[in-house]
């Protein structure tokens, strides 16, 4: 079996996989890191949304193999130790959580879209989560609390 | 997913020679539906060849007056780039709607066009704005690319490098979507050429293709009134739970107007 070393929320990680291990396989099954869930498996709802080489992507739609050598951010490395990161902090202060399964690839769609768009606006939020589900339909407050994320990570900058 | 084995391309010509050795081999670019695709068990390749690093498949430039993207250049790429946005704007959108963020990341132009999905957004581009498809073996004019469903002039071996746009006076693209996948259920590119106007249809057939009633009514007088009492013949065209074929037909029309009115 191929093996994969990838550094994985700043530390370096090896393992063997099969040719077909996906990546959020790799980060749940042989590294324990099971903040990144697996919702649809069909690329539809986004809770497998993690960065690599910083871009979000879905993690269940990408082969480990392809991410031999890659940088690769995943939920459990986006706090600094205890602090949450403002855009954690803006999900807990405006209830952007119900069930919680979704929040995992929301908070990773949200920081994709803030680097690519500092001030986003709601209707650029909304857009921006075409790609993420949530079966609690708890938009509303999702969507505030990106834009109150965004806010904060502009104002720590 | 069945296993595979998988290899890396050092470069295009490795990736030609992997593919040529082994009959059942696929080339993985973005794996935006080959992965699906896998996970489904409705393929079962023996061996995957990455494109994923090449980085001469890789960039946008402009080349007089086209605009030639490598076939590895993500959707992003293509929707944020300022020399895709000045000189075909209607590109730029058509690649800002594709899938969702996370899919445009991912996916690139050479992927999509080979892969030739019916409801894919990329094929009525390269269409509409009779672009050159442009592989390791030859160059393919767009109107001899698309030959059905899923099937492509691209022959054993060969691998989409670019494609190269011409710029077109002006274009627009308006798609109604699938609400959940964001394909298009029928999407129609415009394009207004120095020579004359190009109409292309995805979503609603089993391949992309040329409205050309629309474009000579165009050609004449470049308005959506020019084409509002041209109907879309509803034979062969798809049908499904998201849409019949009459309602297709009826898209086209009203996706053809908004994309003339929309270039202006």
């Amino acid at each position: 079996m191929p093996n994969v070393t990838m550094t994985v929320n700043g530390k370096k990680m090896s393992g063997a996989v099969e040719p077909r291990t996906l990546l959020v396989e790799f980060l749940r099954e042989t590294l324990g890191l099971t903040g990144t869930h697996v919702g649809c498996d069909t690329s539809q709802c986004g809770c497998c949304v993690v960065h690599v080489n910083g871009d979000g992507i879905k993690a269940c739609t990408i082969l480990a193999v392809q991410c031999d050598g890659a940088d690769v951010k995943t939920i459990e490395g986006v706090a600094n130790g205890d602090e949450l990161h403002p855009m954690q902090a803006a999900f807990r202060e405006h209830h952007g959580l119900q069930c919680g399964f979704c929040t995992p690839g929301m908070v990773m769609s949200a920081l994709d879209l803030v680097k690519h768009n500092k001030n986003p606006s709601e209707q650029q939020i909304r857009e921006w989560l075409e790609g993420n589900l949530c079966r609690c339909t708890g938009y509303h407050n999702i969507v505030k609390a990106i834009k109150a994320g965004a806010e904060a990570m502009a104002k720590a900058r | 997913m069945y296993n595979f084995e998988y290899h890396k391309a050092k470069s295009v010509a490795d990736a030609s020679a992997q593919i040529a050795q082994k009959s059942e081999a696929k080339l993985v670019a973005g794996g935006m539906t080959l992965i699906p695709t896998l996970k489904q068990r409705l393929a079962k390749p023996s061996d995957l060849v990455d494109l994923n690093g090449l980085p001469e498949l890789k960039g946008i430039k402009r080349d007089g007056n086209a605009v030639v993207i490598g076939a590895m250049t993500r959707h992003v790429e293509v929707a944020e780039s300022a020399e895709v946005q000045k000189a075909i704007p209607a590109l730029a959108y058509l690649a800002s709607h594709i899938g969702d963020p996370a899919v445009r990341n991912r996916g690139t132009l050479g992927g999509s066009i080979s892969n030739n999905d019916p409801a894919a957004d990329y094929p009525s581009a390269v269409v509409a704005l009779n672009a050159t498809v442009i592989t390791n073996k030859r160059k393919i004019a767009a109107d001899e690319f698309f030959t059905g469903m899923f099937e492509t002039a691209l022959q054993a071996g060969e691998i989409v490098t670019a494609v190269s746009f011409p710029i077109p006076e002006k274009a627009a693209y308006m798609k109604f979507p699938n609400p959940a996948s964001r394909y298009a259920i029928v999407g129609v590119f415009v394009a207004k050429h120095k020579d004359g106007v190009r109409v292309a249809v995805t979503g609603a057939g089993p391949c992309v293709f040329r409205q050309k009633d629309m474009e000579a009514a165009l050609a004449k007088n470049f308005s959506a009134d020019a084409i509002k009492s041209i109907a879309q013949k509803q034979d062969g065209l798809n049908g499904d739970i998201h849409a019949s074929p009459e309602y297709r037909a009826h898209l086209v029309g009203v996706m053809a107007r908004r994309a003339v009115a929309a270039a202006g």
